[in-house]
């Protein structure tokens, strides 16, 4: 039976031109893993609200067809009633938090349901156990970080036991290793209680080895609805935006079937022998960069490209942080003598665990906090752009919050007269650095700090980001972004340093580091694993063809041997394919 | 200001008692004029506060009421001719005309203020030291919209300071000029009003919606309930018993007239120490180390 049934779903949110949902028929069957794929604005947001009631009966709009949640109408039963067979977890953990402490959190789901104090006791001990946070049982909530408050709010969408799960973007503010605990945890949850779980997601590398199913929507439409193999061969022919980087690294090598996941690609490239050697001392910080990236058309390879036409820059430097403590006076240091100098012009990622650090540096560097011990110099005008566009953006036009050449910068020209709350998310988040970097009439600044700049943005968005701060750097402004994403920071940096517990590890090339890492590698580098320093798809793909070039010329110098000394005359080197392997 | 969860006999008591004995500090600040009374609220609140180990958030919440106090206390002279002793004669003004300060208008503007930061005090104490929590599952029985309408206010506050001292920095990390102080408001409340629609989202998946009424649970009251709970009655004994004979009584117009008696003071002297004395009974509290080692009361 049907978890989630959709039949012939049209939906327009109050005063909106097009549906946001448009002619949506679907089945979830009882216990899939399903993964919401798509580009911002698809419409998966809206799927989800539906499912949870939130749309129509909290939002408004129009609803056409038929809606059934765990045998409920959406039309007839609100979130309130739907919540006992649909749970849900949003983007920002810090708006679905209700309650003083994570006990209580978790007990509110059953006290609404009128549970008796013994069932709600047990019920809230099994989630805590369940979602590993019963450590965290007598905190308060206002105390707790961006992983553990995802978690809580997990739990009390679980404690209930639904029937459905529906989950926007839960790892958008997470750090690698707590993403993939989330999605860990979702998949065991999905196996052992029999959960059914629709999760929309942008980084699909991250989930789609735990989906059973992948709904790809577009212009509020099911564009694809298959297995994850069968979506990535769909999603290379139809949405290459979707394509995930290991799919796109033996795309681009002409080999397939399209990978779902590291372990299959690497499966992929064992069978036909062209796995890299795994590369030695490429972990964090040791050893020079081999890898340089190839010329490429793919999306988030942009700015790599770019940083080969940078010409050489002056020695002059943008930022030097000598010894940098901050030690608030009720806490545990959060940064503890950090050292960094960045030269005019360089583009530096900062990674880390969320708490690492980064966002304090970030803020210290910009002068929105003083240390407690060292000294920061800046070569110039500092400017940071905060992790949430909207709270720069004050006025009621777009015009009003940055001058003309400074929209013109950010490709915002063509939107002056609209309000800054119509504009989508990328849009926001380039209107709100054209507030901070302003136009001619203010001195360009010598560094820009981003403190998590691609939250929730999908791939795209990224891409056109990367492009952006690819023609700032060039301009001379060295770039200091704070980010959980290594592709985007493969993508967009020369330069990686990784902060763990307010203190610097690892300070490399980006080659260097995302490399040689575990959780903070791209996927194309723990694919090949860290071979060749190949970050990006394309790069990658060079490597691999490289690979199977070689590996050809070398079993056709060993069958020409023995060919020579029967006088036989050379032929075109064999194809090094195994049968079970398909090239594109 | 969020609860700051300490071990203390107030925050060992129940949400009920702890409800009661902010509201009987406050009760005396809505019902007397006299600066004596107000004042003994004042040191009351901070005192009970500091004796539950939240004294630094009520400094802090003194330290912002301190000037909306100051603002009741100067403006009050301005906009008031009652009194018969008039100190200054600062001539017509367009809007306000005449203006001859007063002496008891400058005192009752100082009482409004007084009671300004009393009564702030007593929300700051309520805020420190009673779990919202606690106080949504005893009233829900009662009103479940309006316990939960009250709790969830309770804890805006501190999103609300969070994302305001957020849109602050982003502000100051603008390139150009600051935008204007209308803009910044309609900005500010925008985003309240978000944020109100976000926790609206969240409370309705969360079951909100559908909420029926809970069993009746019955907990014994603990010695620290009884203490407080006789600490609040007899603050409301003293209160009404006070009031109903006049004592400390306070007139700013036409002339001062106060009654600063033997009984004034010791309603004053009784706003400050009984609220104080269930704090002798530490029984069954942590020592404050321990607590901290243990996680709780931490920041």
């Amino acid at each position: 039976m049907s978890v989630l049934a959709l039949e012939r779903l049209t939906y327009a949110y109050p005063d909106a031109l097009a549906p946001a949902l448009d002619d949506v028929t679907l089945h979830v069957e009882e216990g899939e893993l399903v993964v919401l794929a798509g580009r911002s604005g698809s419409g998966k947001s809206t799927l989800l609200r539906l499912a949870s009631g939130l749309v129509p009966h909290v939002h408004g709009g129009s609803v056409r067809g038929s809606a059934v949640v765990g045998g409920l109408d959406v039309r007839d039963h609100g979130p309130g009633e739907l919540a006992a067979v649909a749970g849900s977890l949003f983007q920002d953990p810090e708006t679905q938090i209700v309650m003083g402490t994570v006990r209580n959190e978790l007990a509110f789901p059953l006290e609404n349901r009128g549970e008796s104090p013994a069932a709600i006791a047990r019920g809230v001990e099994e989630a805590a156990l369940a979602l590993g946070i019963a450590h965290l049982l007598e905190r308060p909530t206002h105390a707790l970080s961006g992983g553990e408050l995802q978690r809580v709010a997990l739990a009390a969408a679980l404690v209930g036991r639904p029937r459905l799960v529906l989950l926007d973007e839960p790892t958008s503010q997470l750090d690698p290793v707590a993403g993939d605990e989330l999605i860990g945890l979702l998949r065991r949850l999905n196996e052992e209680w029999g959960t059914t779980i629709l999760l929309a997601e942008h980084r699909l590398e991250r989930c789609l080895t735990a989906a059973d199913r992948v709904i790809a929507m577009a212009d509020g439409r099911i564009a694809c609805d298959a297995d994850p193999a069968g979506f990535l061969a769909w999603a290379h022919d139809h949405a290459p935006a979707l394509e995930t980087p290991g799919a796109r690294l033996l795309a681009g090598a002409g080999l397939g079937p399209p990978p779902v996941g590291v372990k299959q690609a690497r499966a992929v490239l064992r069978a036909c022998g062209a796995l890299p050697p795994e590369a030695a001392g490429t972990a964090a910080g040791s050893g020079p960069p081999e890898h340089r990236p190839s010329p490429a058309s793919s999306c988030l390879s942009v700015v790599t490209r770019h940083q080969d036409r940078t010409p050489r820059r002056p020695a002059a430097l943008a930022l030097r942080v000598r010894g940098v403590w901050h030690e608030p006076r009720h806490s545990l240091p959060i940064l503890r003598g950090v050292d960094l100098a960045i030269p005019a012009g360089e583009r530096v990622a900062l990674m880390g665990r969320n708490g690492a650090g980064k966002s304090t540096l970030l803020r210290h560097v910009a002068g929105l906090a003083s240390p407690t011990r060292g000294k920061i110099t800046a070569g110039g005008r500092v400017a940071l752009l905060l992790q949430n566009p909207n709270d720069y953006l004050v006025h009621e036009r777009v015009a009003d919050e940055a001058s003309l050449d400074a929209l013109e910068a950010v490709g915002l020209a063509h939107l002056t007269d609209r309000h800054p709350r119509d504009l989508s998310g990328g849009e926001r988040q380039r209107l709100a650095l054209a507030v901070v970097l302003g136009g001619e009439d203010v001195e360009p600044p010598a560094l820009l700090c981003l403190d998590e700049p691609t939250r929730g943005m999908d791939r795209a968005h990224k891409a056109d980001l990367a492009v952006l701060l690819g023609r700032l750097a060039a301009t001379g402004t060295a770039l200091l972004v704070a980010t959980h994403d290594p592709e985007f920071a493969a993508a967009v940096a020369e330069r990686v340093v990784l902060l763990a517990d307010g203190a610097p590890i690892a300070d490399g090339s980006a080659a260097e580091v995302l490399a040689g890492g575990w959780y903070f590698a791209t996927e194309t580098a723990r694919v090949l694993r860290g071979a060749g320093g190949a970050l990006d798809p394309d790069a990658g793909a060079a490597l691999v063809r490289a690979q199977l070039v070689a590996r050809a010329a070398d079993a056709h110098a060993a069958s020409a041997g023995p060919r020579a000394a029967r006088g036989a005359s050379p032929t075109a080197p064999p194809d090094p394919r195994p049968t079970e392997v398909r090239r594109r | 200001m969020p609860l700051r969860r300490c071990a203390s006999p107030l925050h060992a008591a129940r949400a009920a008692v702890g409800c009661a004995l902010c509201a009987a500090l406050a009760l005396p600040a809505l019902l007397f004029d006299s600066p004596l009374v107000l004042g003994a609220v004042i040191g009351g609140a901070l005192a009970t506060g500091a004796a539950a180990g939240a004294g630094r958030p009520l400094r802090r919440a003194l330290l912002l009421a301190l000037p909306f106090a100051l603002v009741v206390a100067l403006l009050n002279p301005l906009i008031t001719h009652d009194g018969l002793t008039v100190i200054a004669r600062l001539g017509t003004l367009p809007v306000l005309g005449r203006i001859d300060v007063t002496l008891e208008a400058l005192a009752y503007g100082a009482v409004l203020g007084l009671r300004a930061l009393a009564l702030i005090l007593c929300c700051a104490l309520y805020a420190a030291v009673v779990d919202p929590d606690e106080v949504l599952r005893s009233f829900r029985r009662i009103s479940f919209r309006s316990a939960l309408t009250a709790t969830l206010a309770t804890r805006m506050i501190p999103v609300l300071q969070r994302d305001g001292r957020r849109m602050a920095d982003a502000q100051r990390c603008r390139a150009g000029a600051a935008p204007s102080r209308t803009a910044l408001v309609r900005a500010v409340a925008a985003g309240a009003l978000d944020r109100a629609v976000d926790v609206a989202a969240a409370l309705e998946v969360r079951g909100y919606g559908s909420a029926r009424r809970p069993p009746r649970t019955r907990a014994p009251f603990s010695r620290h309930d009884r203490a407080f709970a006789a600490a609040a009655l007899a603050l409301l004994a003293a209160t009404v018993t006070a009031r109903a004979t006049g004592t400390a009584a306070f007139d700013a117009y036409p002339a001062l007239h106060g009654d600063w008696a033997g009984g004034a003071w010791a309603l004053a002297v009784a706003l400050v120490l009984v609220p104080l004395a269930p704090f002798l009974d530490r029984r069954g509290i942590e020592p404050r180390a321990a607590a901290l080692a243990s996680g709780w009361g931490r920041r």
